[in-house]
């Protein structure tokens, strides 16, 4: 890449959006690295608690994991309408994501009533402590995702959709692939290794 | 039909992106059949640990459109990804001491 090619890049306010998302999904990786680590270090100590082998449903929390994976999907579907500027079909696909993101979080609801049926809470043990952090953290993005693709669905209706706005899309886009590939760490470190 | 804006390849189509998913539906079953399967033993962990690898690279790659974007944006986030191990060893190390 020449220089003026590089000047003129580097000026460009979609490039530096771009930028520092992927500078703020860096981090995210460092901030979730730090919860898994932890869980790792606990996953053993259950006290008297119940253990991961226990009260894990494997077969329910991979019906969930499958949904949040087909979320991507729809959320790359959503983002490829953007390119054709076919805003409706943009709007039927991130309404999608948005579902699928809200019937993974009711699952995960549902899976940690019955843990805490069965006598696992935050304070049970270290166990119970790092594995309500990490999971309900996760939780926590998944509902700012959804929050941000039903805010971008809605935006789109308002009349203010701006000429790049296909960049919004894009960006939450990334987002919420982030919270995706996170998941299928969890899913596997936490749950399947952990039985 | 494929989507172009400046600085990238071309993305893929979405039939592309719906055998994608049909492949990362695949894995994932695969993971649960494995994770059942008491004869795979000690080989379970690993198995693991490369399907979720692979799920993980295919997301970002194709989903996240990594690999068809301008490199900087591959080097921010492998910043991110590699320095996750060594906070892995870091936190695991210290406290593994600490704690006993």
């Amino acid at each position: 890449m020449s220089a003026a090619v590089h000047e003129e890049h580097a000026h460009d306010p979609a490039h530096i959006r771009k930028v520092a998302m992927w500078v703020f999904l860096g981090s995210e990786c460092l901030l979730f690295g730090t919860l898994i680590s932890t869980f790792l270090l606990y996953r053993t100590r259950t006290g008297d608690g119940p253990t991961a082998a226990e009260i894990f449903d494997i077969p329910f929390t991979s019906i969930s994991s499958f949904i949040l994976l087909m979320s991507s999907l729809t959320m790359v579907l959503a983002h490829h309408s953007t390119g054709r500027k076919d805003w409706r079909q943009m709007r039927v696909w991130l309404v999608a994501t948005a579902l699928l993101g809200m019937t993974f979080l009711a699952g995960q609801v549902f899976e940690f009533t019955g843990f805490v049926e069965e006598g696992l809470t935050v304070t049970t043990s270290p166990f119970g402590s790092s594995f309500f952090v990490l999971t309900s953290f996760h939780g926590t993005h998944v509902a700012v995702g959804v929050l941000m693709l039903l805010v971008t669905a809605l935006m789109s209706y308002t009349g203010r959709w701006r000429p790049d706005a296909g960049m919004d899309v894009e960006l939450v886009g990334l987002y919420w692939h982030f919270v995706d590939i996170v998941w299928i760490v969890i899913f596997t470190v936490v749950y399947l290794l952990g039985v | 039909m494929t989507v172009t804006t400046a600085q990238h390849r071309p993305y893929p189509r979405p039939r592309d992106y719906w055998l994608i998913a049909l492949i990362l539906g695949v894995i994932t079953a695969a993971e649960v059949t494995v994770t059942y399967l008491d004869f795979l033993d000690a080989a379970v962990a690993p198995m693991l640990l490369v399907m979720a690898a692979a799920k993980f690279a295919i997301v970002v790659g194709w989903f996240m459109h990594l690999r068809f974007e301008a490199p900087i944006y591959r080097r921010l986030f492998l910043i991110g990804i590699v320095a996750v191990p060594i906070l892995f060893g870091a936190v695991l190390f210290t406290f593994g001491i600490l704690i006993g």
